[in-house]
C-alpha cells in the first residue's frame, strides 16, 4: 500500500478536514437552541410599551413606573433643580453623552438633551454601575445617590461622582397628552 | 488511583469482581493502604472535612428541593413554609444555609494551608489548579443558592453580580445599530432571560444550583486523583524518600481526620442550633422588591474581600477586572513562587509576608462589610475607608505578583531536615 505520509495533501486528508468541518458546524448548530433558550422569551419581549398618567406628580416629587420590569423615574423638577442642571458645565460631566434613546447617539449631555420638557425628567432608575436603584434627592448634587457603591447623579440624572460609567439612560418616550406619557 | 496495588481479593466473589471491575482494589489502594507522610498536622484534615461539607450540602439540598418552589411569586413563602411547616424543615434549612459558610471556612483554611506549605509547587501544579477551579465553582454555586430564598439580599445580590457583565459594554458598546445594547448588556439579558432579574432568572438559577454540586463532585475526583499521583505534600515540604517516611492512610489518617471532623461538626452544630442567623443578613427576611434597593447591601462574609476590592476601584470595567483577576491570580501561584523550598517553615522572610497577607484578607473582609461612604475617625483625622481598601487591594496583588517571585530569589532559606522520618523520630532512630 502506498504511504499517505507525503508533503502533498491527499484525498484522505481532504476527507478528514471536510468531515471535521461538517462535524464542528453541526455541533455548533445543535448547541445554539440550548444557548438561545436562555434569551428573553417572546412573552417577555411582547411587553414593550406602556402608557402612564403623570398628572398626580407634584413639583419636587417623583413617581416610579415599571417598563420592561425596570423602574422608570418620572421626576417633576423644581425651578431650582432645572436651573442647577442647566448651569452645569460639560467639563464637569464624566459621561459627555446624552444617553437619550430619543436622540442620536452622539448627542451631548446638556440638560436640554436629557429631557423633552424641562419640568419632567424621565430616566430609567437603574444605576449604570451594577444595577441598584438610586435613592431620590440624595448625594452632593441634589439628584440621586446609589446606596450600593456610592455613585452620585445630578438633577438631570447625569453621573457626577463614583464608579458608574454612564448617565442614567433616558428610555424612548413621548408625551401623548399634557400629562400622559407613552414609554417604549 | 495510581502506584502499585497491594490489594489481594480474599474470596471467590471478590476475585471474580476484581477481574471484571476492580472497584474494591481502587477503594483499598486510595482509602486504606495509601502511603501518607507521617508528619501531617491538623491543617491537613480539611480535605476530608471539605468532602464531608460537599456531602452535607448535596443531601440537605436534595431534600430541600422537594419543598422549594422556584417562582418569584412563591419562592420566599416556600422557604418560610419549609422553616415553619415541613417536618424538620427548620433543621434541614439551617444546616444547608450554615453549611455554605462552614464549607467556605474549611476551604479558606485549606487554601491558606496550601499556600503556607508550598503545596502548589512542582509536582502538584495540576492539583492546585483543580483546587482553584473547584473554589470558583463553589463561589458560583453559593451565589446561585443565595438567590433562591428570594429575599431582598437575594434579589440585589443577583442584580449586582449579573450586572458585573455589563462592564463589557465598555469594550463593545453596541452589537448592531447605534441604539442596540452592547456586548455586556446582551450577555446580562441572556443570563436574566428578560430585562431585569425576574422569574426566568430564578428558575434557571435553581436548575444550575442543583447541577453545579455534582460538577464539584466530579472535580473533587480529579483533585484526589491528582493528589494521589505525587502523594501528599507535608509541613516540612520535603519529598517522601521511602517507606520509613509514611504510614498507611487507614487507620492513621482516617482517625485523625475523623477526630478533627468531630470538632468541626461541633462548631457547625453550634451555629445551626444556637445562632442559625449569625452569618445571615436580616434584610433577606424581607421579600424581594425590584423597586427598592436596601440602603446597605453586602454579600455573604466569604465574598467580602473581593467586594471590597471591587468597590475600591472608581472605574467600572477596571473594578470588575480586579475582582476576577484576584481569583485568576491564584491559578499562577505554582509559577509565581520561585523559591526552591516549599514550606514557609524554612522561609523566614516569606513567612512574615504570608501572615501580613492573611491579615490583609481579613482586613479586606471587614472593609467589604462597611458602607461605601464609611469614614474612620482616627484621633481627629477623618479617613474614608476607601483608602485602606485600596492599600489592601494593592497588597493582595503585590503579594502574588511581586513579593512571591522576588523573595523566592533573594531569601536564604533555613536548613531543612534530611527526611520526614529524621524530623519526626530524631536522626538516630530513623537511621535504623
Amino acid at each position: 500500500m502506498a504511504t499517505t505520509n507525503t508533503a502533498e495533501p491527499t484525498r484522505r486528508d481532504f476527507i478528514h478536514i471536510a468531515t471535521g468541518t461538517v462535524a464542528a458546524v453541526g455541533v455548533g448548530l445543535a448547541a445554539w437552541p440550548f444557548i438561545d433558550q436562555m434569551n428573553p422569551s417572546s412573552a417577555v419581549l411582547a411587553l414593550s410599551s406602556v402608557e402612564i398618567d403623570i398628572g398626580s406628580v407634584q413639583e419636587g416629587q417623583q413617581s416610579v413606573f415599571m417598563w420592561r420590569s425596570k423602574p422608570v423615574f418620572v421626576r417633576r423638577r423644581t425651578k431650582k433643580e432645572i436651573a442647577e442642571a442647566e448651569a452645569v458645565s460639560m467639563n464637569d460631566l464624566p459621561d459627555k453623552l446624552a444617553r437619550n434613546l430619543n436622540l442620536p447617539e452622539d448627542a451631548p449631555a446638556t440638560d436640554k438633551n436629557r429631557i423633552e420638557k424641562p419640568e419632567w425628567l424621565v430616566v430609567i432608575g437603574i444605576c449604570t454601575h451594577l444595577g441598584c436603584i438610586p435613592l431620590n434627592n440624595q448625594g452632593e448634587f441634589g439628584g440621586y445617590l446609589c446606596p450600593c457603591h456610592g455613585s452620585q447623579y445630578d438633577t438631570a440624572g447625569r453621573i457626577r461622582k463614583g464608579p458608574a460609567p454612564e448617565n442614567l439612560a433616558v428610555p424612548p418616550y413621548a408625551f401623548i397628552g399634557p400629562t400622559k406619557l407613552k414609554i417604549g | 488511583m495510581s502506584g502499585n496495588s497491594t490489594y489481594e481479593p480474599k474470596n471467590g466473589l471478590s476475585r471474580w469482581l476484581d477481574a471484571r471491575l476492580p472497584i474494591m482494589r481502587l477503594a483499598h489502594d486510595t482509602m486504606s493502604t495509601f502511603p501518607t507522610p507521617r508528619n501531617l498536622n491538623v491543617w491537613y484534615t480539611f480535605g476530608g472535612i471539605l468532602t464531608f461539607c460537599l456531602g452535607v450540602q448535596i443531601v440537605t439540598g436534595i431534600v430541600l428541593a422537594m419543598h422549594y418552589t422556584p417562582t418569584a411569586a412563591a419562592a420566599f413563602d416556600s422557604v418560610e413554609n419549609i422553616r415553619r411547616e415541613v417536618n424538620y424543615g427548620w433543621l434541614l434549612n439551617f444546616i444547608h444555609s450554615n453549611g455554605a459558610s462552614m464549607f467556605f471556612l474549611a476551604v479558606y483554611l485549606h487554601m491558606f494551608r496550601g499556600l503556607y506549605y508550598g503545596s502548589s509547587k512542582a509536582p502538584r501544579e495540576v492539583l492546585w489548579i483543580l483546587g482553584v477551579i473547584i473554589y470558583v465553582v463553589m463561589v458560583a454555586t453559593a451565589f446561585l443558592g443565595y438567590v433562591l430564598p428570594w429575599g431582598q439580599m437575594s434579589f440585589w445580590a443577583a442584580t449586582v453580580i449579573t450586572n458585573l457583565f455589563t462592564s463589557l459594554d465598555q469594550i463593545i458598546p453596541h452589537l448592531g445599530g447605534a441604539h442596540d445594547p452592547g456586548l455586556g448588556t446582551t450577555i446580562t439579558q441572556w443570563l436574566w432571560g428578560g430585562f431585569a432579574v425576574g422569574d426566568p432568572t430564578l428558575n434557571r438559577f435553581f436548575s444550575l444550583h442543583y447541577l453545579l454540586p455534582f460538577v464539584i463532585a466530579g472535580l473533587v475526583v480529579l483533585h484526589i486523583w491528582a493528589l494521589h499521583v505525587p502523594g501528599n505534600n507535608n509541613p516540612l515540604g520535603i519529598d517522601v524518600k521511602g517507606p520509613q517516611d509514611t504510614v498507611p492512610f487507614h487507620p492513621y489518617y482516617t482517625v485523625k481526620d475523623g477526630f478533627y471532623l468531630c470538632l468541626f461538626v461541633i462548631l457547625f452544630a453550634f451555629l445551626v442550633f444556637f445562632a442559625p442567623d449569625f452569618v445571615g443578613n436580616p434584610d433577606n427576611y424581607t421579600t424581594a422588591n425590584p423597586l427598592v434597593t436596601p440602603p446597605h447591601i453586602v454579600p455573604e462574609w466569604y465574598l467580602l474581600p473581593f467586594y471590597a476590592m471591587l468597590r475600591s476601584i472608581p472605574q467600572k470595567l477596571v473594578g470588575v477586572l480586579v475582582l476576577f483577576g484576584a481569583i485568576a491570580t491564584l491559578l499562577f501561584v505554582p509559577w509565581l513562587d520561585t523559591s526552591r523550598v516549599r514550606s514557609m517553615r524554612f522561609r523566614p522572610m516569606m513567612k512574615q509576608f504570608f501572615w501580613i497577607f492573611v491579615a490583609d484578607c481579613i482586613l479586606l473582609g471587614y472593609l467589604g462589610s462597611q458602607e461605601p461612604q464609611a469614614v474612620w475617625h482616627l484621633g481627629g483625622v477623618d479617613m474614608p475607608l476607601l483608602w485602606p481598601a485600596r492599600i489592601g487591594t494593592l497588597y493582595y496583588f503585590a503579594f502574588f505578583w511581586v513579593i512571591m517571585p522576588v523573595i523566592g530569589l533573594i531569601e536564604t532559606p533555613r536548613p531543612r531536615p534530611d527526611s520526614i522520618a529524621a524530623s519526626v523520630l530524631g536522626n538516630a532512630q530513623a537511621a535504623e
